[in-house]
């Protein structure tokens, strides 16, 4: 791997890499013609599924009668674990659970509310939804484990936790460190279950043609997705066609597949019609996976001038007792800052509940809330500026694993964010400053967040017209996987971005690792930068000895691929005269980028992305209402590929924190394992009341160990430490510290003053 | 959503006629019924559409006050300017609710008729005894956050959801019916709601058939008024509490005083303890926390929702001292 | 007297129920006749029957707007209304506001503020934001509109004026500054 591009188009170039290139899909998107997973088959007159679900936590159904319900008008199947096709088994031998199996109705027993226990299917929408309140279902509950308050002490030790990370982790001796410590902290935070939401609801619209399925899906990983639909149905993967070329948001709950899918698969190869089916969004909050609830301890210790010698982080979070998920909350504590003694641990306690999965920046986001908090609370046991506080405890080699840190600018991030945030005015003392009704406080935190790579195939064509062809499965699920890849190969070719075209989400073509992770941009514009290099070098191995190009004989290496043209000194050759010329079909070629654990970058060197939250809030003095009046990130990812769909989805992620920091919170009946909380009225997601002036910044980067481009992902660090600076800015404003997330105002409410005058 | 039948009425006379069929009900806005429709909650086999009636219109009345059609747009009322000058409470308190898009369809009659938004409520497998009379309240015991302080029972503990009723109940409105028989009669809008009791099913005083034909607005109290709505989200949420007060003061004492509650009770909640506290007495915060005492003496929380007793007592303090320094 | 075109007399309730009503109404500016199931949405109409899918099913219970549509130029959620209640009505959806090779300012704007990531909620956001404006122009008042403008006819579009009226629209991206720079700068060159 080199850390440049060739004949000219070296990053450092004013090329359309990282360019604010307008979406290619936006004026599709604008229109409503870009079309989304239920959108599909409206030709062949689909069929409406609709899923029934369990009204019991645990236990197992006694009897569930579908005659009144297959009686209904409109309705053409009602399927129940008595008539569901024999599907594959869940198999643990495959390594990550959205590629496994996940077979649906396959018999009586419950193993959380809402899992589902019918589908109806019917000729129209109303007509299957009505049917579904026809099947009568009977159950024998069995008492259950959903209160993770009372049962949190009740744990086990994972084998590893999520992308393959370590449970535990020692370096030094803690107790020793901690107990020799001027100052400490030890405190316990707790965060919620959370819920990704994305405004798509989960849906499949499947399609049985002879042998083969097509299934509309909305998913971040088509591959995933095929071999999960293939090992459920057992059908030769060859005969499933996925396609995915527009997906409503992810953020992590369509990494995998779930009922809506395979229910929808099922019924169209039973029934020899399309079907389509969507979760409703009460029924998300049962069958999508979610964040894991969690108690972290966070223990601090530090000399007087603030270097931290001690430091621990322990995590105990819900799983769901047969599909273990581990969030790697702990994890990027172990490279932040420096102390010579540390400890992390991750341990699960086996609840009656959906199984966790990935919810934007697992691990980190929830872990950085605690630590976050916990570095504010020691920067106000110092009496030290917090920002001083973590810039002197910067290290100088990953403390954990010992490896030199590849591009690390959190301290940039830090101080530039102070600078243009006017951290310089916050007020030093809390509850110190108030604006008529608003106590007004700042804060800070430091954001960080591991970059991944995982293997991704992309093809590049050029057709004879020079016009150039990107495809591979890679999804856009908004990150602007289409504008960046259009940058890139139009960086790459050397043509103008309206000569690209990109085409995703389809598993006909070459196979990625999708969106998820933060891996997607790197991954597929890693790869496609290598296909566009393999290109360059076949054309300018077939012009050197054409003696009817002008660039005939003239030195290659000096080439220069811009503007539709190739050029060497003088000399120049319009791109399409030479494809057509000695590729009158058209050349392609395919792009690679190797798995991280291929890749000795990633042993030698700790990759991540960095960044710093500034964050003002005001506190209503009398009712503890909490509004965020402006906040600012400062970001280092290595280099930027588009400038304005980076800022974009970097925003988007600080949102996210100001989410989960104030309103977010999913709440278990614990009499019955239900969510009370279980519709956007009562999950409360931020609305655009709730965000004023919110900006991101990104440094100028480039990361040469994570690949050719030197980019690094970016969907998953805004979140990161921005719910803590959200919250240390509510401790400045008010002197109240809440470490029960989400600070909503009866948290804060105690420790106001009563109302004057 | 079960199936049914639907006709539209295209006179009040009509619609009252049609509604008479067992299973039948008035559907105006919908924004409320048909979203507890798909859920099962509400299951009518027969709809009639009173949303074409003529009754969207606005009125001055001779004595000063307004008269409100039932079908007249939350948005249309919180814009008229008589609402916005001579009843500004109310225009705040439906600019509070809900959303734009909302508002443009939700009508006033359908705004007094919404019902609660309890979590339990909108879950037919939990126990509530507003959906089955007998089967139980899950919402006590349960996650009660946003439930109810005041005039709450061991049978339900629910909260009525609307801005608006908070407000029309601080400007002492009245409804008026029109029943089966063709008869009319007003309603005051604190006599509009019952507490749940032993019957929270029956969460209003219309018969059967009754039809909500406009609200009289009575002319507007002496004083300055205002809605103070508070929430967890800045917009797009209804209130964990709300205050519509209307308050007049004169030389530094209060000479008059409305108070009504929202988000407290399973009907907006007027207080007149709090302004026979207020009345008479000095304009100072000593005054409003005695009347905010006096409001919340009988209130009780049932765990998560113990902190709107002191929330309650703090958004009067703060409405009333505004509506003080305004005046 | 009441309309009785959807009832069929002499049947039983149950007998009745389910039965489709013919219903006419006019979706960007095309007269389309239709024969629904009583309980079919607007939503549902446009989107299943119509082929009409840009206007978008985030929550089909009023909580996230994505299905916002203008009908006789005010905008509703189209997932809480009957198709049937919109007979004679002029609907107008995303995809009557402009086409790819021929955008709305306000799609434009969206474009080119970067409005929107995924796209989903957008339709939604577009048509709030158009019926939104309207209602500015009309003199409508906000809950951010200031006490002392409450009844000035000309209301300040202030950033937090934007928001407050475009709550009603969740974005799960959270695009949410962009969507407001975009709509801003449609206000903006409209004023000018």
């Amino acid at each position: 791997m080199t850390g440049q591009g060739m004949t000219g188009q070296g990053h450092a170039g004013q090329g359309v890499i990282g360019r604010a290139v307008h979406r290619v899909d936006g004026p599709l998107k604008v229109t409503g013609r870009a079309t989304y997973a239920y959108e599909h088959g409206a030709e062949d007159r689909p069929l409406y599924g609709y899923i029934v679900g369990a009204t019991i936590g645990r236990g197992r159904l006694t009897r569930i009668d579908t005659a009144n319900a297959e009686r209904a008008p409109g309705v053409r199947l009602v399927m129940t674990h008595h008539n569901a096709p024999e599907q594959g088994p869940r198999d643990t031998s495959v390594p990550i659970e959205y590629w496994r199996a996940q077979p649906m109705l396959t018999g009586p027993e419950i193993h959380h509310y809402g899992e589902p226990v019918a589908l109806v299917v019917a000729a129209a929408f109303e007509q299957a939804r009505a049917a579904a309140g026809l099947v009568e279902v009977a159950y024998e509950e069995r008492p259950g484990r959903y209160d993770f308050a009372a049962l949190r002490d009740d744990t086990y030790v994972p084998k590893v936790v999520n992308a393959g990370l370590p449970t535990d982790t020692a370096v030094g001796d803690f107790d020793a460190g901690f107990r020799s410590a001027a100052v400490t902290v030890d405190r316990l935070y707790t965060t919620p279950y959370e819920f990704s939401m994305p405004m798509e609801p989960h849906a499949c619209t499947a399609v049985p043609q002879g042998a083969d399925l097509t299934v509309h899906v909305s998913a971040q990983i088509v591959d995933a997705a095929l071999a999960s639909v293939a090992a459920t149905l057992r059908l030769d993967p060859a005969r499933i066609h996925v396609v995915a070329p527009y997906v409503g948001g992810g953020f992590g709950s369509k990494l995998g597949i779930h009922a809506e899918t395979i229910l929808a698969a099922l019924a169209a190869r039973m029934v020899r019609r399309p079907v389509k089916v969507a979760l409703t969004r009460q029924q998300i909050f049962q069958l999508v996976g979610l964040r894991p609830t969690s108690s972290q301890r966070v223990r601090l210790g530090a000399d007087r001038d603030g270097r931290l010698v001690a430091l621990a982080h322990d995590v105990t979070m819900h799983t769901n007792p047969d599909m273990e998920y581990a969030e790697q909350t702990a994890a990027t504590t172990r490279s932040l800052y420096a102390a010579p003694h540390r400890l992390t641990s991750h341990r699960l306690t086996p609840l009656d509940l959906p199984r966790g999965e990935d919810v934007r920046s697992p691990g980190d986001a929830p872990g950085l809330l605690a630590v976050e908090s916990a570095m504010d609370e020691l920067a106000d046991a110092l009496d030290m500026d917090p920002v001083e506080l973590r810039i002197r405890n910067e290290p100088t080699v990953d403390p954990e694993r010992g490896v030199p840190y590849s591009d690390r600018h959190l301290v940039e991030c830090l101080r530039e964010g102070a600078r243009r945030f006017g951290w310089e005015r916050r007020p030093t003392r809390p509850a110190s400053v108030r604006d008529g009704q608003w106590l007004v406080g700042y804060g800070t935190a430091a954001a960080i967040r591991g970059h991944f790579q995982m293997p991704t195939t992309v093809r590049v064509r050029l057709a004879a017209d020079g016009t150039a062809t990107v495809q591979s499965d890679m999804t856009d699920i908004g990150t602007g996987t289409y504008t960046i890849l259009t940058q890139v190969a139009a960086d790459g070719l050397g043509l103008p971005t309206d000569r690209v075209r990109v085409e995703l989400g389809r598993s006909e073509f070459p196979t990625s690792m999708g969106s998820g992770g933060s891996w997607g941009a790197a991954n597929s514009s890693t790869a496609v930068h290598r296909a566009c290099h393999a290109l360059r070098k076949r054309l300018l191995a077939a012009v050197r000895e054409d003696t009817r190009s002008a660039l005939c004989g003239l030195p290659w290496e000096k080439a220069v691929f811009a503007d539709g043209r190739v050029r060497i000194g003088e000399a120049s050759e319009a791109l399409s005269d030479l494809v057509a010329r000695h590729f009158p079909d058209g050349v392609q070629t395919t792009g690679e980028t190797l798995a991280m654990t291929d890749d000795p970058h990633y042993s030698a060197y700790s990759i991540h992305t960095y960044g710093a939250h500034f964050a003002e809030v005001g506190v209503d003095a009398d009712t503890a209402e909490i509004r965020l009046r402006r906040m600012l990130g400062v970001f280092s990812v290595g280099r930027v590929l588009n400038a304005k769909t980076a800022r974009s989805q970097l925003i988007g992620g600080m949102i996210w924190g100001v989410g989960a920091a104030l309103q977010e919170e999913g709440v278990v009946d614990v009499r019955t394992g239900a969510f009370a909380t279980r519709d956007l009225a009562h999950y409360l997601v931020p609305v655009h009341a709730d965000i004023p002036a919110v900006d991101a910044v990104v440094l100028d980067g480039y990361d040469d160990k994570a690949n050719a481009l030197g980019a690094k992902g970016i969907g998953e660090l805004g979140i990161c430490g921005a719910g803590a600076a959200v919250a240390n800015a509510v401790f400045n404003a008010t002197g109240v510290r809440v470490r029960d997330f989400p600070l909503t105002l009866e948290k804060v409410l105690p420790g106001l003053p009563p109302p004057e005058e | 959503m079960r199936a049914f039948t639907y006709e539209r009425a295209t006179d009040a006379r009509a619609a009252v006629a049609a509604v008479s069929e067992p299973g039948a009900k008035f559907i105006s806005g919908g924004t409320n019924l048909l979203d507890l429709m798909k859920l099962d909650i509400e299951q009518p086999s027969h709809l009639v559409d009173i949303s074409r009636l003529p009754l969207r219109n606005i009125e001055d009345l001779r004595d000063g006050g307004l008269r409100i059609g039932a079908q007249a747009a939350n948005s249309d009322v919180a814009a008229d300017a008589r609402v916005r000058t001579r009843y500004p409470v109310l225009s705040q308190a439906l600019l509070s609710g809900a959303s734009g898009q909302l508002r443009n369809k939700a009508s006033t009659g359908g705004n007094l008729m919404q019902r609660t938004r309890c979590p339990y409520f909108y879950d037919t497998a939990a126990a509530c005894n507003k959906r089955r009379p007998g089967a139980g309240c899950a919402a006590i015991g349960g996650f009660n956050r946003i439930h109810a302080i005041l005039g709450a029972g061991d049978s339900c503990i629910a909260t009525h959801p609307s801005d608006m009723a908070v407000a029309m109940t601080a400007l002492g409105a009245r409804i008026t019916l029109l029943d089966t028989d063709q008869s009319v009669r007003h309603v005051d809008i604190a006599d509009f709601y019952r507490l749940p009791g032993d019957t929270p099913h029956r969460e209003t005083v219309l018969r059967p058939g009754e039809m909500i034909t406009d609200v009289v607005l009575p002319p507007p109290p002496p004083g300055r008024q205002l809605y103070r709505k508070v929430r967890d989200r800045a917009s797009y949420e209804f209130a964990l509490v709300s205050v519509a007060s209307v308050l007049s003061v004169k030389q530094d004492t209060v000479r008059a005083a409305r108070v009504a509650f929202g988000g407290v009770a399973a009907k907006p909640w007027r207080s007149v303890e709090a302004e026979a506290a207020l009345i008479g007495r000095p304009a100072t915060m000593a005054t409003y926390r005695d009347a905010a005492r006096a409001a919340l003496r009988n209130a009780i929380g049932r765990g998560h929702n113990d902190f709107k007793i002191e929330l309650a007592e703090r958004t009067l303090c703060r409405t009333l001292a505004h509506l003080a320094a305004a005046s | 007297m009441s309309d009785s075109v959807m009832r069929t007399a002499g049947r039983s309730p149950d007998e009745r129920a389910g039965r489709l009503s013919e219903i006419e109404l006019s979706v960007n500016g095309r007269v389309r006749r239709l024969a629904v199931d009583p309980r079919t949405t607007l939503l549902d109409a446009l989107r299943e029957r119509l082929g009409l899918t840009g206007t978008k099913k985030g929550c089909d219970h009023g909580q996230c707007g994505a299905c916002t549509v203008l009908v006789d130029g005010r905008r509703i959620n189209s997932c809480l209304t009957l198709a049937v209640m919109h007979e004679g009505d002029e609907v107008v959806t995303i995809e009557g506001l402009g086409a790819p090779d021929d955008l709305h300012p306000m799609q434009r704007a969206f474009v080119e503020r970067d409005g929107f990531q995924c796209g989903y909620c957008t339709p939604g956001q577009i048509c709030s934001a158009v019926g939104m404006l309207s209602e500015v122009a009309a003199g409508w008042p906000s809950h951010a509109t200031a006490a002392a403008d409450a009844v000035a006819q000309r209301i300040a579009l202030t950033d937090e004026e934007i928001r407050e009226r475009l709550s009603g629209n969740i974005c799960r991206c959270a695009a949410y500054p962009h969507i407001v720079a975009a709509v801003r700068s449609v206000a903006e060159g409209d004023a000018g």
